[in-house]
């Protein structure tokens, strides 16, 4: 156990050194920036009294690494400073939104891992098969599509020809968990199509590659049903490398709703961020890309932890 | 080709040898069906790309009609916008968006592929300080960062291409120091350390050839990758600019009319899925062929 623990914690700390350095490069890279927010916020008529009065106001005279250091803490307490194009206070606008965002994950999440498992293992087990092949052919042109061919796809099929569903996420914070769910529907059925196919192909393999060890084959000679033992033999052995890409793909489903955000004009943190670089309200931009790096850093990690704490390798050292 | 022919020739006794170019179109006409569509797919946007003036009815960004006309005889896809030719757009589109894509994946590979072998041969520190950085620009999500760099460095096509193919050149150098460290151990390249060849000479003449099949396969995934990030920064409006013909503006362009069940934002849309689709199947089954990988994605 202590040979994990020591494990764990390097992973940890190397995840938290990651953060600061992505951190890092978010600040110092908008710094370099000709012009500052002061003139930003001001705009071209701004005499150079005025500029140099909000300059100090907003302690942009301070030194770098310590302009730095306040942001860093600004953030480690909520205050993500005021956005440029409207002056209202980030943290209050991001909440929200942010809020939205994981829940459209989410959501997508609890549609896309179920299905991939399943036609992940289905596919182990019938392999080489029709079936096999042409869930092949699917998924490889899954990931070959850009999310929003699928969703434009979606939206005149589903919403404009039949009008199941609203082609417009326009979520409200009062709306209520079915309406909810019916607004971001299509939304997570286009993140759902476009990320199901790496999560079962990676399923797939895991389990294929298991199923040349002798162990399996000494199951099978035993007369066991071919099912149970992927179930029971090689589902086991496969789980860490399952995980960490059922993992990686949560993180891909938080930062890949940009797009689809944008289609659907739903009310989420991606749209916010492409709505900022547009208008290059820079401190809104760094707000949402630390966001965005933090989570997919911090999935990352979890990842990696996870597949250490299921190997059975580490797991019952000899 | 002509040599060969002639000793095909002469020795008429012998089994005639297959040439390097016999032997890759039969490997070619042995390909599965899903490989040739592939190369078919590929080969006619080539020809749109290379000869898009001549196929297309009228100027790039010339306005020729009204707006939002609908599919007649002479506007075959109808006009966008502004009233330009959706179809010309779309041929021209081809030129641009593919053009840029294929630069960019180039000079991934440049960048990406050089230094990634050079950290293999020479290991050490080079190796620690290069594995590093390139640990820290992939913790970062790559279409978040280009935003970022993007909203930095402006939208041009120039910093397009450098933003996106330094981005991309992590995941090529990745895998290239990968395969190189496995080559880097065997024993011709310790000769040729020995001999006292040159950093150069070993990259290239030594290792480049021994990973140059997986290598291939993963220039063509790489091309669509880059390829979708960019239709996907210019679907934001962040990417290519207009006036330049580019798919990923075009579908944004003409979004709305969708809700009027017109397919015209699909048209550039389904020319994206279509390429990136045909270089997956090429890919998929040069994969197969070189390595035997059979189930690796």
């Amino acid at each position: 156990m202590n040979n994990i623990g020591k494990m764990l914690v390097q992973r940890i700390s190397l995840g938290f050194l990651t953060l600061f350095i992505v951190s890092l490069i978010i600040f110092l890279g908008v710094s370099m920036l000709p012009g500052d927010a002061a003139e930003a916020i001001l705009g071209q008529a701004a005499t150079p009294e005025t500029v140099a009065a909000l300059r100090d106001q907003l302690g942009l005279n301070l030194p770098a690494h310590i302009r730095y250091f306040k942001w860093l803490g600004g953030i480690l307490q909520g205050d993500f400073g005021t956005s440029i194009g409207n002056g209202r206070e980030i943290g209050d606008i991001i909440g929200l939104r942010f809020k939205n965002t994981i829940f459209l994950a989410a959501f997508a999440a609890c549609i896309s891992v179920p299905l991939a498992l399943a036609l992940g293992i289905l596919a182990a087990l019938y392999r080489n098969s029709f079936y096999d092949r042409g869930i092949n052919a699917v998924t490889l042109s899954a990931i070959s599509t850009p999310e929003f061919f699928v969703a434009y796809i979606l939206i005149l099929f589903v919403s404009v020809k039949f009008g199941w569903f609203p082609s417009l996420s326009n979520v409200q914070a009062d709306t209520g968990f079915i309406e909810r769910l019916e607004k971001t529907l299509l939304p997570a059925i286009t993140l759902t199509l476009v990320s199901v196919a790496y999560m079962m192909r990676m399923t797939r393999a895991a389990i294929i590659n298991l199923l040349s060890d002798s162990y399996i084959e000494m199951a099978s000679l035993k007369g066991m049903k071919r099912l149970r033992i992927i179930t029971h033999h090689a589902l086991p052995n496969a789980w860490a490398p399952i995980i960490n890409v059922i993992v990686l793909n949560l993180a891909y489903l938080i930062v890949g709703v940009v797009i689809v955000e944008v289609v659907f004009v739903y009310p989420g943190l991606g749209q916010l961020l492409v709505d900022a670089v547009q208008r290059r309200d820079m401190p809104v931009v760094q707000a949402c890309c630390l966001i965005f790096a933090a989570t997919y850093v911090t999935l990352n990690l979890i990842a990696d932890i996870l597949s250490i704490l299921t190997n059975p390798r580490l797991l019952h050292p000899k | 080709m002509n040599q060969s022919n002639s000793t095909s020739n002469d020795s008429s006794m012998l089994k005639p040898t297959k040439t390097r170019m016999q032997r890759f179109f039969s490997e070619l006409l042995k390909a599965p069906f899903s490989a040739k569509l592939g190369m078919l797919v590929i080969v006619v946007y080539v020809i749109a790309a290379v000869f898009a003036p001549i196929i297309a009815p009228y100027g790039e960004s010339e306005i020729v009609g009204k707006k939002y006309m609908l599919a007649n005889d002479s506007f075959i896809l109808g006009t966008d916008n502004l009233g330009r030719d959706t179809f010309t757009r779309i041929i021209y589109g081809a030129r641009n968006t593919v053009g840029i894509a294929l630069i960019t994946t180039i000079y991934a590979f440049l960048l990406g592929g050089l230094t990634g072998i050079i950290a293999a041969v020479i290991g050490g520190w080079t190796d620690q300080l290069l594995s590093r950085t390139v640990d820290i620009l992939m913790a970062i999500p790559a279409l978040i960062f280009a935003m970022l760099l993007l909203s930095i460095f402006g939208t041009s096509v120039p910093s397009l291409i450098l933003i996106i193919g330094l981005l991309d050149a992590t995941r090529v150098f990745r895998l290239c120091r990968a395969v190189s460290l496995n080559v880097v151990v065997m024993d011709f390249v310790e000769a040729a350390k020995l001999r006292g060849e040159k950093i150069g000479w070993i990259t290239i003449r030594e290792i480049l050839p021994c990973i140059s099949a997986p290598l291939a396969a993963e220039f063509g995934i790489r091309f669509c990758f880059v390829f979708l990030t960019i239709s996907a920064l210019s679907f934001l409006g962040l990417g290519i600019q207009p006036p330049t013909a580019d798919w990923g503006s075009m579908v944004r362009d003409t979004a709305d009319l969708i809700s009027f069940e017109d397919y015209t934002p699909l048209v550039p849309a389904a020319a994206i899925a279509i390429l990136t689709l045909g270089v997956n199947f090429v890919v998929d089954w040069f994969l197969h062929k070189t390595s035997g990988l059979k189930d690796e994605f």
